[in-house]
């Protein structure tokens, strides 16, 4: 008998997705999809309001990272009120950059820590009971107290810089609306333990040597795991550095090759398509050079890292250095390498921290710039995920009345189904029996991907798994949850 | 003249010939919650938060003179209820988004929810359908958030004194319009002025937005009446 599985929610990602698995009566797959099922529509309401409330108003899109669509938006604002992306104040352009890379700092610390380290820790088969955050507070609790106290410290950045720890008011059109006073700045360099920046600089470096040991006792699953050729696509700093606030666009193939050659993004149209297909809510972006069929590509992380030629932060340049020379200076391909690059760019983030924070510009007074208004912008800014597009044109009376974004994991769409298609494929095609753990493998290839499927909501906890029985007809013959 | 003796809630007050129970009460350092109420503008009495009891009688504060010997019922249970029905009113009969509101923080009708800790709606939302006006060179006109308070109607008015801000419609399509003419030829001022003006986000002023920082706006460290009432 034909069945099909389905996976709903998928867990321990941001949002809520499903997978569904078809299979035939020798248990063969058939086919799998990875589906969002949630609807947003902030592209639609956000039509009709005042310009200068897109920040504010579209980072409600997300829980998890809101600080990327509140300056995402408040980059192409910044061009819309004629500052441009280069016309910021200092004071205004390293407080924005203090602002994301807290963010980055908190939400790859939460996703390693609190999502993904049950499975490396336990085992991806492990018995769900233990495998899960509360698992890991039990078994390591230091592990789980660094976890924790890492996410405050750059929950409490976003505090200082954004004026709320979640869906602030920092960025404005033009600059930003305060500055950092020393008290605040000392808080984070002066800090008692662990509360300060060297320990969080310490601890993110035991997090990439963590990851290192367990990738040393674990290389075939982490090498081979749902690793397939792709393109990788990023923003990097005009000389190649690695910048997550901002830069031009570059894309890399499989082999390294530049496909997209640092093009300033306002122009993403002309590289960028997006393909609508029936079955998911999101979209499937590609390079319009390559088609729809070959032109999917990969952000995030280990795109990041596949196309940057340097990082501009000492500790995380010694990981970079290692972790291209295991490729021998070619692109990574591994979807589970994108653990080990995300958390170089932990590192990354707590190094960019101190700097900035050791900057004295950050208690300068010049805040907002002016310029000529012009008609529509575009800010891009790399995400915790990968590369988020906001586009917005306004009318002639200061409204909205043209959103497009390109949210980062809209961009892994194709990576992800990639990723579900691989395990579905080697672990589970064929076999007698689907056991849970086979299952859990699915959502392990999705969680390398770090998705934010609603940029809202979170589920944690036990997994409420669904497997519906269909026969040759599509009627339901059995359906078991739990 | 001499001063009028009145008790608030038993509490001996005093008060100058002519002032209101509001503006007496303040100066006993008595909040009585107002939100249509703005010192320097004639009283309109609209929204009737302030509503308190003389007599037996529910009257607004803000239009009602002191008398001597006036017995007036401010902070009782029944009171403090029916303001925060009518809070929680003028809530589901807006559309309020505090959440991207720039005015949230400096908003007196959200700071009166937090003081009556409006927690959840016991009236059904309307979600009327209203319009806003971005049309005018200075200002926004953000009906949907809109209490028809009519403190820009008494407000703001050109340097020759004629209104900027009018009403039309009757009941529950009250809404706020403006001279278009006479709009266009606010100054920043004005525009600064009438958004300070507006208890709630529905006057905006044009190409600015959220430019106080969270910790600094009005009501972040002192919840609304705090100023008034003494410990």
């Amino acid at each position: 008998m034909a069945r099909k599985i389905t996976i709903e929610p998928v867990t321990r990602v941001e949002g809520h997705g499903k997978v569904t698995i078809q299979l035939d009566p020798q248990n063969n797959v058939l086919d799998s999809r990875f589906h969002i099922v949630e609807f947003r529509g902030f592209e639609r309401f956000v039509q009709g309001r005042p310009y200068w409330e897109a920040p504010v108003l579209v980072q409600r899109l997300c829980g998890i990272c809101p600080v990327s669509h509140h300056l995402a938006a408040a980059k192409a604002m910044d061009v819309i009120v004629g500052v441009g992306p280069d016309g910021l104040t200092p004071t205004a352009e390293k407080m924005r950059r203090l602002m994301h890379y807290g963010q980055m700092f908190q939400s790859h610390a939460l996703h390693f820590f609190h999502l993904v380290s049950p499975d490396l820790l336990f085992g991806v088969d492990a018995d769900p009971a233990i495998r899960n955050v509360i698992g890991v507070a039990m078994k390591f609790p230091d592990l789980a107290v660094q976890g924790v106290m890492m996410r405050k410290f750059g929950q409490e950045i976003i505090r200082v810089t954004a004026g709320k720890k979640i869906h602030g008011t920092g960025a404005i059109p033009g600059g930003i609306n305060k500055n950092l006073s020393v008290q605040e700045r000392d808080e984070f360099l002066k800090g008692a333990d662990p509360m300060n920046i060297k320990k969080m600089i310490e601890w993110a470096q035991a997090a990439v040597n963590l990851f290192k040991d367990y990738h040393k006792k674990n290389k075939d699953f982490i090498d081979s795991f749902a690793a397939f050729p792709s393109n990788h696509l990023s923003l990097v700093r005009k000389d190649g550095a690695l910048d997550l606030y901002h830069g031009v666009l570059r894309a890399v193939d499989a082999d390294g090759k530049k496909i997209l050659n640092d093009v300033d993004y306002q122009d993403y149209l002309k590289y960028v398509g997006e393909e609508v297909r029936s079955w998911s809510y999101m979209k499937f972006p590609y390079l319009k050079s390559l088609g729809k069929k070959d032109g999917w590509y990969r952000v995030g992380p280990l795109a990041r890292l596949n196309t940057a030629d340097f990082i501009p932060t000492p500790l995380a340049q010694k990981e970079f250095e290692e972790f291209k020379a295991y490729t021998n200076g070619k692109p990574n391909n591994m979807s589970m390498h994108m653990h080990w690059a995300r958390l170089i760019e932990l590192l990354h983030s707590a190094e960019m921290i101190e700097q900035l924070l050791n900057d004295p510009d950050l208690q300068g007074d010049k805040l907002v710039a002016k310029g000529t208004k012009v008609k529509e912008g575009v800010g891009l800014i790399e995400a915790p995920r990968g590369t988020l597009f906001h586009h917005y044109r306004i009318n002639d009376n200061d409204q909205i009345e043209m959103a497009n974004l390109i949210v980062s994991t809209t961009n892994n769409n194709e990576p992800m189904n990639r990723a579900v298609n691989w395990v579905a494929v080697n672990q589970i095609s064929g076999k007698k029996e689907i056991t849970e753990g086979m299952l859990n493998a699915v959502e392990v290839a999705i969680r390398a991907y770090d998705p934010c499927l609603s940029c809202a909501t979170h589920a944690i906890g036990k997994m409420p798994l669904e497997v519906t029985l269909v026969d040759a007809e599509g009627n339901v013959v059995d359906q078991k949850r739990k | 003249m001499s001063t009028i003796n009145f008790t608030i809630d038993g509490k001996a007050c005093k008060a100058k010939p002519g002032q209101t129970i509001v503006e007496a009460a303040k100066d006993n350092g008595i909040y009585i919650p107002t939100l249509c109420h703005f010192e320097g503008l004639k009283p309109a009495g609209t929204c009737r938060i302030c509503t308190v009891k003389v007599g037996g009688r529910n009257m607004a504060a803000c239009t009602t003179p002191v008398t001597e010997g006036m017995v007036v019922e401010n902070k009782t249970a029944d009171l403090e209820d029916y303001r925060k029905a009518i809070i929680e009113m003028l809530f589901v009969e807006g559309n309020h988004m505090c959440p991207t509101c720039e005015k949230s923080g400096n908003c007196e009708l959200q700071a009166l929810g937090y003081r009556y800790m409006m927690m959840a709606p016991r009236f059904p939302f309307l979600f009327p359908r209203r319009t806003l006006d971005a049309s005018l060179p200075k200002i926004v006109i953000e009906r949907n958030r809109c209490v028809q308070c009519l403190r820009c109607v008494r407000g703001i008015t050109t340097a020759d004194g004629k209104r900027i801000f009018g009403v039309v419609n009757r009941g529950g399509h009250v809404e706020i319009t403006v001279d278009k003419d006479l709009a266009a030829s606010m100054t920043d001022e004005m525009a600064q002025k009438a958004m300070d003006l507006c208890p709630v986000g529905a006057i905006l002023k044009k190409e600015v937005g959220f430019a106080i920082p969270i910790g600094k706006r009005k009501f972040d460290s002192k919840p609304i009446g705090s100023e008034i009432e003494k410990a």
